[in-house]
């Protein structure tokens, strides 16, 4: 049995309510969001599940389509504070097209 | 399709191609098989993400919009610092279920505390009370993202697993069994072929001996 945790990674101000919930948070910029992603997403890193707000989500392409086939993490486009910008819909839609062929969505 | 030039037409070549064909199309039945169930375990995911997405948004639009209130109400210093040291830590303890070969996640979430009313990581005297609220509003919508982590998970790997089986059913269907089927037809022939050429041979020889004793004439 082993035990992951979970983490949030956003602007401040959409993820200080997570704090209270006991998540580990860490506010990023344009700049470092690369650089804390990286960092935990590494399997040793032992994050079961990182919440990303949307408006880093197109700067991590890459990241997070790298450990799509992983166990762990599970990077999941969250909202931010702006509101949703339909990302994790496409998220969604692509990886059913991916299953299937074509999307039936 | 090219029959490859180093198929022996032999007997033991045919039985040994026959052999594999028969694996070949049992395996593309199976796989096939696998593949319709995965996809529709898949699809049942897929809508219980939808709904479950559309929720965790709405959930945590909510959420935001009530921190946004209670920091307007309060000076930021005051806000970092109540929710500086939570009273509460989440883990997650992940157990694998399997569907139709694929470890897919699932989740157990392990908090310090389990009273609902003990989750606020500050004192009341300088907070207000909207800053409760939208703790609240976190937490309740905490569950429903927990759970939408693991169908999304789940719908990754299984994705990932639908692809793979699918290309290799295709892989079955268009390419090696029609290859095989191929190769055991130019055998078959090439054995017809050389039992016709042998019985020509030994019709010859036969009249040539019947010539060479009796002197027939044919």
């Amino acid at each position: 049995m082993s035990l992951y945790k979970i983490a949030v990674i956003g602007d401040r101000e959409s993820v200080l309510g997570f704090r209270a919930l006991g998540l580990e948070v860490y506010s990023a910029d344009e700049d470092s969001v690369k650089d804390i992603f990286k960092r935990l997403s590494h399997r040793e890193s032992r994050y079961a599940i990182i919440y990303v707000t949307e408006d880093f989500v197109p700067l991590l392409s890459a990241e997070i389509s790298a450990v799509a086939d992983e166990l762990v993490p599970a990077i999941i486009p969250i909202p931010s504070k702006n509101g949703s910008l339909g990302l994790g819909a496409a998220a969604l839609s692509s990886t059913v097209e991916r299953a299937v062929g074509a999307n039936i969505l | 399709m090219a029959i490859s030039s180093d198929i022996k037409p032999t007997r033991m070549e045919l039985k040994k191609t026959k052999a594999r064909l028969k694996t070949a199309v049992r395996g593309h039945k199976l796989l096939k098989d696998k593949r319709d169930e995965l996809m529709r375990q898949f699809l049942i995911i897929v809508r219980e993400n939808r709904a479950l997405r559309e929720k965790v948004e709405q959930g945590l639009d909510k959420a935001m919009r009530a921190m946004a209130e209670a920091s307007e109400l309060m000076s930021p210093e005051i806000l970092e610092q109540s929710l500086l040291y939570p009273k509460q830590s989440a883990q997650v303890k992940i157990d694998l279920k399997n569907i139709m070969s694929v470890n897919i996640p699932q989740y157990d979430f392990i908090t310090r505390t389990d009273a609902a009313a003990d989750i606020y990581p500050y004192g009341y005297a300088m907070t207000s009370g909207e800053l409760d609220d939208a703790v609240d509003a976190f937490s309740d919508v905490f569950r429903d993202m927990l759970t939408l982590a693991q169908a999304e998970k789940s719908m990754q790997l299984m994705a990932a697993e639908i692809e793979r089986t699918r290309r290799r059913v295709n892989a079955l269907e268009y390419v090696m069994i029609p290859e095989m089927e191929q190769t055991i037809r130019y055998i078959t022939m090439k054995l017809e072929e050389n039992e016709r050429g042998n019985i020509t041979r030994l019709m010859k020889v036969k009249d040539q001996i019947l010539q060479d004793a009796h002197g027939y004439d044919y």
